[in-house]
């Protein structure tokens, strides 16, 4: 696709909305205008939608060994600030992979968290149902409900999830987490439906590496689906049909 | 377990504090209302209501996503912190005279929410590379 | 056979032994009531080994529970004389151990104080779920079975309500293995021998339990186990010892050549340091070849305590094949990059290193402990002692002969 086309898009779809306000206010500009065209505000009182199906992109290409950005706006984000005496037993919404191909020798980094997969096998697995996936394809664990059996973290074949084994304190408001519940990913949630993106994703677009993009796809025009029909993206563990909403490109 | 257990007291303690009341004898407990404005609800059905009402809020929340409500207003727990943190201590427990606990510690309630939520108003967390 | 009513001496015994039962369990539930305050910081239990030793004793409990249940069913399904007498002690011990491997479970989870949703929230599709169920019809169907049992005008109805509990704990056991069979991300589990490999696991632990317990009555009360029983019920256990082999090689072997699992194969048998030390030592050696030695050996087997041995070893050689299993098959690195080398901050390609702690070993104690406890008790209160009518096993003991 050429850009041409699609920055004339954009900004026809983006005045379309009128909100280039919130995408205008932090540079780099044309990316965060898309973003506003991926991210409506859904309006209170509604719930979301099935019609959306959040989802990321992970270009490895431009994903670099060594760099944390993501990781550390997470953390920021998310308020995972806890000192633990064994790292074992620490939580790690996101983390940085490095990977070795072992014949060729090719050498790929990347970040790995939930995959927000639409057939998730913790959600399968969960008890009580505390595992589960909103209608937008967010998968989360409603902590209230969540009696820390720990099965779902067996289940996850990306090591997605953490269980918390100590008493926290100094929550962010809008982020609580606690004692004795697993927990993972949640694609940002309280960003997202405030029409904003997951930390990782601003992250990485501020600081210019441009590794992560973040958006509907189950909407054709959406940048990310775009970009995830014109060039090769794959999803990790293909093979047990998970159908992730996370997708990778360069591996 | 110890919870359960905190339960069962709270309970008894309850129905013992109600028996009490009728008959007149123990006082009520002090409740403070440091910030102007408008509860979301009047402070009656509040004060009968508000344990459904935020359970009904963390559902809608949670499993369907709604924030806010349409008409009126949601049941945000962090709604009801940032109108009743102290202004002291900016929270609304610790201690008997914050306002979550006032009536609890009274009725024997013991919450978890706690464990999780943060019981400040606009606090700020910091983060730290895991 | 009557049995002497309890002396004085005997009776102080019988309240120390319980004392003792009720004290690991309180340590137990301290231990516990630490983990719950203090979080799973104070367990070996990790982040990448996220199910530890309470999970070793639970299973072993809840398998074994389904497994002594067998002796029963071997009376009322099959019609064995023998193994009828002895009907009632082994429902109670299936009960018993049942409620001790939940207790295990329960008191793990990270937010006990929530076992009221685990109550009340089932979502269908889990396994774990099915789980909950199984486990509490369970209790209902052997309650009604040991009823029919032991009231004299229930008797007619023991056939079927024995039946009915033989499905049943078929059911509860490839419930437990599918616990792990579902989980199709990780090489250990991914496997479709488990289910059968979980039910004949419960046979052989739940008779090795069965023949502790019994022997130990018989100690308590000063009787000898007629030697026809007992040559019958040991070779027993050594059928059920030797199914057990055949489907663990058969376990390794599918992995090896069908499922092509050979780097997980060569970590359980071959450099996975403890793991392969505790297959081939514990599980191997002492709980299958020895028992077997000492069941089938003529002059060994002939020997005072040589059963009382081999099922001991059994139990011994469980606990090491079912820690193996689940923690060895967490330890071995998660393969989320088929055929790369991997590397993070979140140990993802490393082979995990796990340490129990003291809690969460106590913990298991005292779901043992309970387990013994409510045997003691039901024991002495129910008078479950099995008692064989010598005239007829002489009579049969000739014939066969
Ligand atoms: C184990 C952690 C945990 C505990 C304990 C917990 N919550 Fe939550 N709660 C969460 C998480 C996580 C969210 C989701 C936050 C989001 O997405 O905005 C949440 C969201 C909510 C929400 C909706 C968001 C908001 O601010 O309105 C309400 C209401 C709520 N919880 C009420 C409660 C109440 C009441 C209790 C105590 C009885 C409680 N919670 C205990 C973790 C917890
Ligand atoms: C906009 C600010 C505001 C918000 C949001 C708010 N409250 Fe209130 N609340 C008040 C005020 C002001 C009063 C006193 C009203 C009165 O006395 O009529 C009050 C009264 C109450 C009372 C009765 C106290 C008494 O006098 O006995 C309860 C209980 C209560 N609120 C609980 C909550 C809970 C729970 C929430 C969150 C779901 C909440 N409030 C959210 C402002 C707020
Ligand atoms: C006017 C007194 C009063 C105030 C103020 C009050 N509560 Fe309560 N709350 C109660 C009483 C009484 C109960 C116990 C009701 C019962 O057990 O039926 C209760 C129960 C609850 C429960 C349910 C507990 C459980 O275990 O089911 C929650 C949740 C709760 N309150 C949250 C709050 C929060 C959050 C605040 C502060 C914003 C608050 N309450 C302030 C009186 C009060």
């Amino acid at each position: 696709m050429s850009h041409n086309k699609r920055r004339s898009f954009l900004v026809a779809s983006a005045a379309g909305l009128g909100t280039v306000a919130l995408g205008v206010a932090v540079a780099p500009g044309i990316r965060l205008i898309e973003v506003s065209h991926a991210n409506p505000v859904r309006p209170a009182g509604q719930p979301a939608s099935s019609a959306v199906r959040w989802g990321m992109l992970v270009d490895t290409t431009r994903c670099a060994t060594g760099c944390d950005d993501c990781v550390k706006a997470c953390a920021a984000e998310n308020g995972i600030n806890e000192t633990v005496a064994d790292k074992r037993q620490g939580a790690q919404w996101i983390r940085k992979i490095d990977i070795k191909e072992a014949k060729t020798g090719r050498q790929h980094s990347l970040p790995m968290m939930c995959q927000h997969c639409a057939n998730p096998p913790c959600v399968d697995v969960c008890p009580t149902g505390a595992s589960m996936k909103r209608a937008d394809g967010i998968v989360l664990v409603d902590r209230h409900v969540c009696i820390g059996c720990r099965y779902c973290m067996m289940a996850c074949p990306y090591k997605a999830r953490s269980f918390v084994h100590q008493p926290l304190s100094g929550q962010n408001p809008e982020v609580p987490r606690g004692l004795g519940c697993v927990e993972s990913c949640t694609l940002c949630v309280h960003r997202v439906d405030k029409g904003q993106q997951p930390a990782c994703v601003e992250s990485c677009t501020t600081a210019g590496h441009n590794a992560l993009l973040f958006g509907d796809l189950n909407d054709p025009n959406s940048e990310i689906s775009r970009r995830a029909a014109a060039a090769a993206t794959s999803q990790i563990r293909a093979d047990l049909k998970l159908n992730t909403g996370v997708r990778y490109q360069g591996i | 377990m110890l919870r359960t257990l905190l339960h069962l007291i709270a309970a008894a303690a309850l129905a013992a504090a109600s028996l009490a009341a009728q008959a007149g004898g123990v006082p009520k407990p002090v409740v403070k209302i440091e910030n102007p404005g408008k509860c979301i609800a009047p402070a009656d059905e509040m004060r009968r209501n508000h344990m459904e009402m935020l359970k009904h809020q963390r559902d809608l929340t949670l499993r369907e996503g709604v924030r806010g409500a349409a008409a009126g207003k949601a049941a945000s727990l962090n709604g009801c912190i940032e109108c009743h943190a102290s202004k002291q201590t900016g929270s609304v427990t610790g201690g008997k005279e914050s306002f979550c606990e006032s009536c609890h510690s009274y009725a024997a309630v013991k919450l978890d929410c706690w464990d999780c939520h943060q019981p400040k108003a606009g606090y700020k967390a910091t983060g730290a590379k895991p | 056979m009557q049995l002497a009513p309890f002396s004085r001496a005997e009776e102080q015994r019988f309240y120390l032994v319980a004392a003792m039962g009720g004290l690991v369990t309180a340590v137990g539930l301290l231990a516990a009531l630490y983990m719950e305050h203090a979080g799973h910081v104070v367990t070996g239990m990790t982040n990448q080994v996220v199910w530890g030793m309470p999970h070793v004793f639970a299973i072993f409990l809840i398998v074994a529970a389904s497994g002594v249940l067998n002796v029963a069913s071997i009376g009322s399904v099959f019609g064995k004389k023998v193994y009828k007498k002895r009907a009632p002690l082994s429902g109670l011990l299936c009960l018993a151990m049942l409620t001790g491997g939940l207790f295990v479970l329960m008191l793990d989870l990270g937010r006990a104080d929530r076992l009221i949703i685990a109550a009340t929230h089932y979502n269908f599709t889990s396994v774990f779920a099915w789980n909950v169920f199984l486990y509490s019809g369970m209790f209902a169907i052997v309650a009604v079975y040991m009823w029919t049992l032991m009231e004299r005008r229930m008797n007619g109805y023991s056939k079927p309500a024995g039946f009915a509990a033989f499905i049943w704990r078929l059911i509860l056991t490839t419930g437990t293995g599918s616990i792990f069979g579902f989980l199709v991300a990780r090489q250990a589990y991914n496997s479709a021998v488990l289910a059968p490999m979980f039910i004949i696991m419960s046979f052989a632990w739940g008779l090795a339990v069965f023949m502790i317990v019994q022997k130990t009555m018989f100690w308590w009360n000063s009787i000898e186990l007629h030697p026809s029983v007992r040559t019958r019920m040991k070779n027993l256990l050594g059928v059920f010892v030797a199914a057990v082999l055949y489907f663990v090689i058969a376990y390794h072997m599918t992995n090896l050549y069908f499922a092509k699992q050979i780097a997980f194969e060569r970590f359980i048998l071959l450099d996975g340091g403890i793991f392969p030390l505790l297959l081939w030592g514990g599980y191997l050696l002492l709980g299958t070849v020895a028992p077997l030695i000492l069941i089938y050996h003529p002059g060994l087997s002939a020997r005072r305590g040589s059963v009382m041995l081999a099922s001991l070893l059994v139990v011994l050689g469980a606990f090491c094949q079912l820690y193996v299993f689940i923690i060895g098959g967490q330890a071995f690195p998660l393969e989320i990059f088929p055929g790369m080398e991997v590397s993070s901050s979140f140990y993802d390609g490393q082979v995990e290193h796990y340490a129990p702690s003291l809690p969460e070993i106590l913990l298991g104690f005292g779901g043992i402990a309970i387990a013994f406890l409510i045997t003691a008790v039901g024991v002495r209160v129910l008078h479950f002692l099995p008692q064989d009518d010598l005239s007829q096993l002489e009579a049969a003991a000739s014939i066969s002969d």
